[in-house]
């Protein structure tokens, strides 16, 4: 079973279309892999699919980076 | 077209012959029948399970996998007919190229009809926080010409016309204008489609559109045969580079033709069944913009979409404006091989029609065995044939009576 942290970083590089390599998790969603607002709302949605959750849209506003979003995952499932 | 002449210098297709211009081409040459059984879906509850496929195509030698994913196949189809053409024409190898006199109009009949179904079905299973945040610019009309602006950088006039099966006339007519109007020295113009999906199906064949022959796919398409039974639903896309004249021999740019004349009319009478007297305006109109006389014609690539109704009013729109000439020129229906591709159905016709001009071969009409009843004039049936052809005319009728004509001239200085 692939932890947390692998499945985020799989999702990332399948949505934004970025190789495995330059995802680190401090990364940055929109400067550092190039997402634009579009992206992020697709990546979200992605996520949600993936652990099964929903992510408000409040809180998705502030899932900036690869760390958040497994932060959030983390705490949330 | 007044002062600015209007030449073509560079051509990309993707159709149900071939995914470029010259398989298609020789496809037509040949007289082949793109026409298969249908595999996007499994269509085997409906009454047609033929149609006309983009096959083997390789999306990612065009465009990256998260691109890709945020558009509907027709633009894939119209992004890549549109480097295509712009690769041929050898358009962004001019280092001095003005990208504010470069413009785009490529448009499509019905749009992203595959994107629109994926995300109603999503909305009905589980909400509307499962829709797309790409669903409005994967699926609009005017997002190929949106794409090819932002990938190839061309900021003059931006535009999708989009008038049923006329689209891709209509498009590469009004980009011709804005040419010899001034507004610009070069335009991609086309249209593309993808509607071969389970409603576009279901709602063409309710409509009774649709040739059910499905036991003989390559036969379905037939246009003037007594035994025709409707058209052929068929994918793909056209794009044509025109350009100014004198911009293109500036360049040296390969010249494979002249726009000569547009022409546009409305039958106002029925949504979908056509009048007749409205095609020939259209074609009178072309031809007044042309300054030809009807005997000056020597091609007809027609509508012809294998209908009952629509190609006997067709001929007999043709006798109408072309008098005895009708009998002295030859039309064909590309149709009988491609199927019709709706929106885009104008652009590729307008292409082969270029290479009619600039070869000197009239496309065949296939599976003409028997002319139905009405049917009389010069199909080229069934093999293709050497003519001395200087001038072809191109029509496509649309729903809602919407009515195109191009004429194209064999280039000479």
């Amino acid at each position: 079973m692939s932890t947390v942290e692998e499945r985020v970083k799989k999702i990332v590089c399948e949505q934004l279309g970025v190789k495995e390599s330059e995802v680190q998790s401090t990364s940055s969603f929109v400067e550092d892999l190039g997402a634009d607002s579009l992206d992020t709302v697709e990546l979200v949605m992605a996520l949600e699919e993936e652990f099964e959750t929903e992510i408000p849209d409040e809180e998705a506003e502030k899932l900036a980076s690869v760390q958040d979003a497994i932060d959030y995952i983390v705490a949330h499932t | 077209m007044a002062e600015r002449r209007v030449v073509i210098t560079g051509l990309g297709m993707l159709s149900p012959l071939g995914n470029d211009v010259e398989s298609s081409w020789q496809g037509i040459k040949s007289g082949r029948s793109g026409i298969g059984l249908i595999d996007r879906f499994d269509a085997s509850e409906y009454n047609t399970r033929i149609g006309g496929a983009v096959r083997d195509l390789d999306i990612s030698a065009y465009l990256s996998a998260k691109d890709a994913r945020k558009m509907d196949a027709f633009i894939h189809y119209g992004l890549i007919a549109a480097q295509q053409a712009v690769e041929d024409a050898r358009l962004d190898a001019s280092d001095d190229l003005d990208v504010d006199r470069v413009g785009v109009a490529i448009g499509s009949g019905i749009g992203g009809l595959e994107f629109i179904e994926k995300n109603v079905l999503a909305l009905n299973e589980n909400g509307p926080r499962k829709v797309s945040p790409f669903f409005v610019p994967a699926s609009v009309i005017n997002m190929i010409s949106g794409n090819v602006a932002i990938k190839h950088g061309y900021q003059g006039p931006n535009i999708a016309i989009t008038t049923a099966c006329t689209t891709g006339t209509h498009n590469i007519g009004y980009a011709a204008r804005t040419i010899a109007y001034g507004d610009a020295d070069v335009m991609l113009a086309g249209g593309a489609e993808m509607a071969t999906t389970r409603t576009g199906v279901a709602a063409f064949s309710a409509a009774r559109a649709l040739s059910t022959r499905n036991d003989e796919p390559e036969k379905a398409s037939r246009p003037w045969d007594k035994d025709r039974d409707g058209f052929v639903l068929s994918d793909g896309a056209g794009v044509l580079v025109l350009e100014e004249l004198e911009h293109a021999r500036r360049r040296g740019a390969t010249i494979y033709g002249e726009v000569i004349g547009f022409g546009m009319s409305d039958d106002a009478y029925h949504i979908t069944a056509p009048s007749g007297t409205g095609a020939q305006k259209a074609m009178r109109n072309a031809m007044r913009d042309a300054g030809l006389a009807p005997e000056e014609v020597d091609y007809i690539n027609a509508h012809g979409t294998s209908t009952q109704l629509g190609d006997v009013a067709e001929v007999d729109a043709v006798k109408a404006v072309f008098g005895d000439h009708a009998h002295k020129l030859a039309m064909s229906s590309t149709k009988s091989m491609t199927g019709h591709l709706l929106g885009a159905a104008g652009a590729v016709e307008a292409i082969f029609s270029t290479l009619a001009v600039r070869e000197g071969v009239l496309p065949p009409t296939i599976n003409l065995e028997n002319p139905g009843e009405g049917c009389d004039l010069d199909f080229v049936a069934n093999q293709s044939r050497e003519a001395d052809v200087k001038v072809a005319l191109s029509n496509s009728f649309g729903f809602g009576g919407t009515n195109g004509t191009l004429i194209f001239r064999r280039f000479e200085d």
